[in-house]
């Protein structure tokens, strides 16, 4: 080999990108055997994470699936030197998992006592207890390395996760377990809603709910510790947590949340593993989690009654339907101020400076009531049409009528009143517009039902000053 | 200088001095994390670092230490930003959305990783989580007057140099910040009432954990850098109600475990015949969790055992009490001086060990005399004894008259309350009753002497 072609192969970090028919194979569990098993068991393991991280979060017990996962650590370590002292083959996976999961179980109790029994809050406590166990499995992997016998290098999967070197019976048991927890779950959900939305009106009920809670870590603990292998014991929290909290954007009903919490862990799974098995230097377990990430960033921005941008429309209509509302009445105000008919076309001008609004807005606000028609616009003039006449009556009748009350019933200065009924005006329904009449009728307030009251307060605008 | 010191102050003290400080660093701030319930976010901004050392890294393509920080501080005001967003807008307690954040972070951060390790950037994911102590060491002269000059300390290895400039850091900070920081960590309302921004102050704080979290990362590793930040303040929390002396007691803690963990990792198991010494960042935090079971157990208020002392010194009282009180009734009703065969009398007071063992103190304290197998009271005794009953009648007319309870569902909660209720309270109980003779019982109520 010459020269450059050492340095060529040594720089050479591009990636081969998969072709399109490799992808559908894998997407497809057609690229052979291995592969197909990794697929199908990511996937279920990340429909039982979802399942059982939906109640877990509901209850607030998500990052005990986090204290549970390092904690495991020195159990699994643990285990290896036991096993390989007595002369076997340190990398039974059954074995390993029964010590990570009996480390682990001692972590959460261990973090149970603590916020319990002492001053120490549970985040503390938590805290606390992963650290220092993974610190000693840590030291428990350091004295397995000065072994002689020693390979601790299958141990380090278990941390970052690794999925390539997933047996058969591994998946076998990912969807075994699967199927498990799908069946508790299923079984279970009355009793895991009922302590997840209300624990003390569940004992009170007669629930065992400590049994309960018991049966809900009991499954958390059983996910957590197949999903060791597979996701690594750093992130697989995130596969109980993310797809959890993604689905929660979605729905307000629990069995809808289960469902697509369930759903969108088994596709990060999916997804996560396959792209792991086609490109190069993407270890599974970080794959599935930016996968989930990816899709819990989709819901957090796009769901279309809890998301971002559907919350950021709905301000940003009320916003418009509030300035509309604004726009309207200080036309009529205008108008009456000026004592002109309401025929009359209003200079531009005129148009309110008091509240402030920039140029484009008041553009954007009077482009708003010409497209629904309550005025028309000709050469820098505006007029109210007969529906805006009408709405815009409506709208300053209400502010009155609130400012009358405020005066009457609250006690409030009439020269304070202007500004709080600025904000109640929108929102007024016809029910209370017509409790309000009754009212101010009783107390001869009102000159007639169905009329306008004058303004308490002397209106300013902009035209006032001129005229 | 013998080789065994150089050696010594060449490949041991650097590794244990740069842990100590780092130690230190974290535990002086995660006292307002451990205070303000927020140890979770120490534990997602360690995690959260690492895309953001990663990206330094890409960037700058240096390992030098000022691009690193800058990353890892932006990381983590991100994550803490990150956070408050989650938590609002996914409407999740904080854990979860702390969970969702540094979770997702973290995994960006190992495929960055991966990506860079392929272009020969000198980053190893292992490294982050064990941290490298092992590799810290440097080449001090050779005679122990050079080992204290200026020009020594400059050829420190520059991880120590960090470690301590961070301390440094972190001291000023928080001893500049004292009172802000305190009010903030029990009352953030009242903070920002009163006109310190404790929005502020919270990222600050969150930017010095960040760079703290950074320096330790060469010692401990990212996820023992948790066990740094929440067990020694922890450990102080349980041994002490007053803030200063919590941060100096995790202080103290921090040094002590940064200094026994690295000696008992490099000397024990060479001691016991091991062939290595095991992984010293591991057994620093094994030892700050020794240190916080520690306190779990022997603290002197909150410790399991000192309340255990307390609650077994009070059922002592109350068996003291009761055993006097029985023998009164006794003798009120015999209307004389009565001796009470000791079995009966331990039995009727519920049995076990600890009744016999306060019937002894009342033996030493002279409140009652015993002749064989019985027992009768003393003058001192039968003073306390009258006292004592006179309370619970008190209580019971009390309950009944003022609170309107049945006079058969009194006696219990009387029973209770007889045991803490002393003098002063005694009187005004009488006083608002106007002194009443008897108990709703038909008891006459003894006269205070």
């Amino acid at each position: 080999m010459d020269a450059t072609g050492v340095v060529s192969s040594l720089t050479d970090v591009s990636i081969i990108w998969p072709s399109i028919s490799e992808i559908l194979e894998t997407l497809l569990l057609r690229a052979g055997f291995n592969s197909a098993l990794v697929v199908v068991g990511s996937s279920f393991l990340g429909l039982a994470a979802g399942i059982v991280g939906a109640f877990a979060l509901l209850r607030k017990r998500a990052l005990m699936g986090d204290a549970l996962a390092h904690s495991a650590l020195p159990g699994l370590a643990g285990m290896f030197i036991v096993i390989t002292l007595f002369g076997g083959d340190g990398r039974n996976l059954l074995l390993l998992l029964g010590g990570a999961t009996l480390s682990g179980v001692i972590g959460v109790v261990v973090v149970q006592f603590l916020a319990g029994y002492t001053r120490l809050t549970e985040d503390t406590s938590i805290g606390v207890v992963l650290s220092v166990f993974f610190g000693a499995g840590i030291v428990l992997l350091s004295v397995i390395q000065s072994m002689e016998t020693g390979q601790a290098g299958g141990l380090s999967h278990f941390i970052y996760g690794q999925t390539a070197a997933m047996q058969v019976n591994d998946a076998y048991l990912m969807v075994a377990v699967a199927v498990c927890v799908l069946l508790g779950a299923t079984l279970l959900a009355k009793e895991f809603s009922m302590v997840c939305f209300d624990s003390e009106f569940a004992a009170v009920q007669g629930w065992p709910v400590a049994t309960i809670d018991l049966m809900m870590m009991a499954l958390v603990t059983v996910v957590t510790v197949i999903g060791l292998q597979s996701v690594g014991m750093i992130l697989i929290v995130a596969l109980l947590i993310v797809p959890a909290a993604a689905a929660r954007f979605w729905t307000e009903r629990l069995t809808y949340m289960i469902l697509v919490s369930a759903l969108i862990g088994g596709l990060s799974g999916y997804l996560g593993s396959v792209a792991s098995a086609l490109l190069p230097r993407l270890p599974a377990g970080s794959v599935i989690v930016v996968v989930a990430g990816v899709i819990f960033f989709f819901s957090f921005m796009f769901a279309p009654q809890r998301g971002v941008i559907a919350g950021g429309i709905r301000l940003l209509l009320l916003k418009f339907r509030v300035q509309r509302d604004h726009l309207l009445r200080d036309l009529y105000e205008i108008c009456e101020g000026s004592g002109a008919s309401f025929k009359n076309f209003i200079p531009l001008q005129a148009v309110p400076i008091v509240r402030g609004w920039s140029w484009l807005s008041t553009q954007v606000y009077l482009f708003i009531i010409y497209l629904r028609g309550e005025v028309a616009v000709q050469e820098g003039a505006v007029c109210l049409s007969e529906s805006g006449y009408n709405e815009a009556l409506r709208l300053t009748r209400n502010h009155r009528l609130w400012e009358q009350y405020l005066v009457l019933q609250a006690g409030v200065d009439a020269g304070h009143v202007d500004y709080s009924a600025d904000y109640v005006e929108h929102v007024l329904s016809p029910e209370v517009v017509h409790m309000l009449e009754d009212e101010l009728h009783r107390a001869g307030r009102l000159p007639g039902a169905g009329e306008l009251p004058e303004s308490i307060h002397a209106i300013v605008h902009g035209n006032k000053e001129s005229s | 200088m013998s080789d065994f010191l150089y050696q010594f102050i060449a490949l041991d003290l650097p590794p244990m001095l740069t842990a100590t400080f780092a130690a230190m660093s974290c535990a002086l701030l995660g006292n307002f994390l451990v205070l303000r319930r927020l140890s979770l976010m120490g534990d997602a901004i360690s995690h959260a670092v690492l895309p953001g050392i990663v990206v330094a890294f890409l960037v700058t393509g240096s390992r030098s230490a000022l691009p690193i920080f800058l990353g890892a501080a932006c990381a983590g005001i991100v994550t803490v930003l990150l956070v408050e967003l989650v938590r609002r807008f996914g409407r999740l307690e904080s854990g979860a959305a702390m969970g969702v954040v540094f979770s997702i972070l973290f995994a960006i951060g190992v495929l960055l990783m991966e990506q860079a390790s392929a272009r020969n950037i000198d980053l190893d994911a292992d490294c982050l989580l064990h941290g490298q102590l092992e590799t810290i060491f440097w080449y001090p002269p050779r005679s122990l007057a050079a080992l204290f000059s200026f020009q020594t300390i400059l050829q420190l290895p520059v991880e120590l140099l960090v470690s301590i400039a961070i301390f440094i850091v972190a001291s000023i900070f928080v001893v500049a910040f004292m009172k802000e920081l305190t009010i903030a960590a029990f009352d953030p309302a009242l903070a920002t009432s009163l006109g310190f921004h404790a929005g502020g102050l919270h990222y600050l704080l969150m930017v010095l954990v960040a760079g703290a979290v950074v320096a330790s990362f060469e010692a401990v590793g990212s996820i023992l850098v948790i066990a740094m930040i929440l067990c020694p303040p922890a450990t102080a929390r349980l041994c002490t109600d007053r803030l200063r002396v919590q941060m100096v007691l995790s202080l103290l803690y921090a040094a002590l475990s940064g200094i026994v963990g690295y000696l008992v990792a490099a000397f024990v198991p060479m001691a016991v015949g091991f062939e290595s010494s095991v992984n010293a960042a591991g057994m620093i935090s094994v030892i700050s969790g020794v240190l916080l079971a520690g306190a779990v157990v022997f603290a002197p208020n909150h410790g399991i055992v000192s309340k255990q002392l307390r609650r077994i010194k009070l059922t002592l009282r109350v068996l003291r009490e009761d055993l006097l009180a029985l023998i009164f009734r006794a003798e009120e009703l015999q209307g004389g001086v009565v001796s009470l065969p000791r079995d009966e009398v331990l039995v009727a007071v519920g049995g076990g060990i600890l009744p016999g063992f306060s019937l002894n103190q009342l033996l030493r304290d002279s409140d009652l005399n015993t002749t064989s197998s019985l027992i009768s009271l003393t003058d001192s005794g039968r003073k306390k004894a009258r006292k004592l009953v006179r309370s619970h009648r008190l209580w019971e007319s009390y309950l009944v008259n003022k609170l309107g309870l049945k006079p058969d569902h009194v006696h219990k909660s009387a029973e209770q309350l007889e045991h803490f209720s002393r003098g002063p309270l005694d009187q005004q109980l009488a006083e608002e009753q106007r002194h009443p003779a008897s108990d709703p019982h038909g008891r006459v109520i003894p006269k205070d002497e």
